[in-house]
């Protein structure tokens, strides 16, 4: 089945998969991880990729991430055709549009907080006071004010992640993608992270897509789009005025009527 | 924040870190140390010869160095020389090998060089103890007091015999030591001659000094033209025919540079594996560095900032040990030689030898798929 890119009125998408097709490995040994995948991201919308474990998630990431080529389809990032691009074209789209969180938090165990932020900074170009300036107001922005000289092994899960967040956010990307960000928190730090994501798609109009089968994070999501063997099968969209909790209850709903 | 990567990067693994700078530190003692000794040689060989005040060298045909010049020319040479268009002066300097007999028994060999030093030929250099008039008073030499002991007498005033004459030590010098091993005596021409069963016009070179803008190439070829027999060296030549005679005929040169070369090949293996197994513990960061949109060559500057660094801190480790080694060297048989062209070119060599080890770490980077970032 192949979903067709929804759009919400008036709002231009910054990142447009069509018919997006990923084959791993060749021969016998040939993977068809993506069939015919078709997504978009729009500014201001928290959307998760829901799916079970091997269902394409992280392909389908790696690729909206400009990481991973497609085999076929198209792939657009702020209206910049990705296909063909070489490594080094790629990196400079990730430089300039996305911003990334990783469910281990990927964050260099030899730098401080403030460093882990100014380096990806720094791979931008944005170097010294300024870059020092911005990575303690990102870092403050996501609570961590206080923390800003601790090294990643005397943070907590959920400061670390927080940490990631505000390395992935403090270059203003227009896209922010996450992998399993509540994967490795308890259920505390798991919903401040994910409020955070929301409020960084709402109030900084970003847009942001988390890979997650975390059912706690539900309540956070404008949109679900779930994929399975490589498909997508359905997306869902938070009803207009229903708040978190609200979506939680309906999601149980419906998973109920099933 | 390269520069920071790097350090902490370097700073994460301080064993790794020690068995770096061992690497580094042990090939540029090792280096230092063979080329020092090979400088310090090089000085030995060519020491006459850069003393000596003369423009152009008149040599016996074949002569491979300053010892090996033979008794040979005549005043017929000497005349013929200053008869020549651009020739200043001609000084005649007698060189030869002479059986030394010890006061006490026993006999070793000596290298007389005779030359009388109003003519400004070749005036001995470093006096310690007498002056250029002792040594002309009569049967004076002037030897090395580092030699004292291998010539069998105690110092100033000691005789002995030297080839066919006797001779009295007027005079010491400090540093003029010989590679051959043979000490020099240093005395008079009229002195040199009579030590040997020779004609009393006999010499070995002639220094010639050229006349004020004559062109030294052109006053070659007519010297050459003229005496048959001899050649005609420029200063520079005749150096380099005593360094090929002494350093590479005897293979002491190839020697003393194949350890260098071996010590620098050492150095590069050891810096190369432990950088190469650094960025190897560090790929993981290396992987989120290119998934966050970093270009290949910030990682490479991130892995070559390492490999400087390494390079920095192990040359200042390397030398001041070496130096040390050079120092305690001063007295020895061939005292090493540290100058500031082989500091500075050792810096060049250490670093390049750190860039070279840095390939293997920059190939393993350049093959990083930054989707690995997902798989931890």
């Amino acid at each position: 089945m192949t979903t067709k890119p929804v759009f919400e009125p008036g709002a231009t998408p910054v990142l447009e998969c069509e018919n997006v097709v990923k084959e791993l490995g060749q021969g016998a040994g040939l993977v068809v991880a993506l069939k015919d995948v078709s997504i978009s991201l729009v500014p201001g919308e928290l959307t998760l990729l829901m799916g079970p474990s091997g269902s394409g998630k992280t392909t389908l990431l790696s690729i909206l991430g400009c990481i991973m080529q497609p085999t076929s389809g198209s792939l657009k990032i702020a209206g910049q055709t990705v296909a063909g691009l070489s490594a080094e074209e790629l990196a400079k789209i990730r430089r300039d549009h996305i911003g990334f969180i990783f469910q281990s938090y990927n964050l260099f165990p030899t730098l401080n907080a403030i460093e882990n932020v100014r380096i990806a900074l720094d791979v931008r170009g944005i170097t010294g006071y300024a870059a020092t300036s911005r990575a303690e107001d990102v870092l403050r922005d996501v609570g961590l004010g206080h923390r800003l000289t601790n090294y990643p092994g005397n943070l907590s899960g959920g400061e670390q992640q927080r940490v990631a967040v505000a390395r992935a956010i403090a270059s203003s990307p227009s896209i922010v993608l996450a992998d399993e960000p509540t994967a490795a928190l308890d259920s505390e730090n798991g919903h401040a992270v994910m409020a955070l994501l929301s409020r960084i798609a709402k109030e900084q109009k970003r847009s942001v897509l988390a890979v997650t089968h975390d059912p706690r994070t539900l309540g956070y999501a404008d949109r679900v789009v779930r994929i399975e063997d490589g498909k997508i099968v359905g997306e869902e969209r938070r009803p207009e005025g229903l708040n978190a909790p609200e979506i939680t209850d309906l999601t149980k709903r419906r998973k109920l009527h099933a | 924040m390269i520069l920071t990567l790097a350090i902490r990067n370097l700073l994460h693994d301080r064993v790794r870190l020690a068995v770096t700078l061992i690497g580094i530190l042990f090939s540029i003692v090792l280096v230092a140390v063979q080329l020092g000794l090979y400088l310090g040689a090089s000085r030995m060989i060519t020491s006459n010869i850069d003393h000596a005040d003369a423009d152009l060298f008149v040599t016996t045909f074949g002569a491979k160095s300053f010892e090996d010049g033979g008794l040979l020319l005549t005043d017929r040479e000497r005349h013929q020389a200053l008869a020549t268009p651009g020739v200043q002066s001609v000084v005649p300097l007698l060189v030869s090998f002479a059986e030394w007999r010890k006061p006490g028994g026993g006999s070793t060999r000596v290298v007389v060089i005779g030359s009388d030093f109003e003519d400004k030929g070749l005036i001995p250099w470093g006096l310690t103890a007498g002056t250029l008039e002792d040594i002309k008073s009569p049967d004076g030499i002037a030897v090395d007091k580092s030699y004292l002991g291998e010539l069998g007498i105690q110092g100033l005033g000691d005789s002995a015999q030297a080839g066919d004459g006797r001779v009295k030590v007027k005079a010491l010098t400090e540093g003029v030591r010989s590679f051959t091993q043979y000490p020099f005596a240093y005395t008079t021409l009229t002195r040199a001659r009579s030590l040997f069963p020779v004609p009393r016009d006999t010499s070995t070179f002639m220094l010639l000094k050229l006349a004020p803008g004559a062109d030294p190439e052109q006053v070659k070829m007519s010297l050459s033209s003229r005496l048959e027999k001899s050649e005609v060296l420029t200063k520079d030549e005749f150096r380099a025919r005593s360094l090929k005679q002494w350093l590479f005929r005897t293979g002491a040169g190839i020697a003393l540079i194949g350890g260098a070369i071996l010590g620098s090949l050492v150095g590069t293996v050891i810096v190369a594996q432990t950088l190469y197994s650094s960025t190897k513990d560090h790929i993981h960061e290396f992987a989120t560095l290119r998934a966050l949109g970093s270009s290949a060559s910030y990682i490479h500057k991130v892995i070559l900032a390492q490999a400087g660094l390494s390079a920095v801190i192990g040359y200042a480790l390397g030398m001041s040990i070496a130096l040390a080694v050079i120092y305690a060297s001063r007295s020895s048989a061939l005292p090493m030689v540290m100058t500031p062209n082989l500091a500075v070119w050792l810096f060049a060599l250490t670093v390049a030898m750190c860039a070279i080890s840095a390939i293997s770490a920059i190939l393993k980077v350049t093959k990083i798929d930054p989707a690995t970032v997902f798989s931890r």
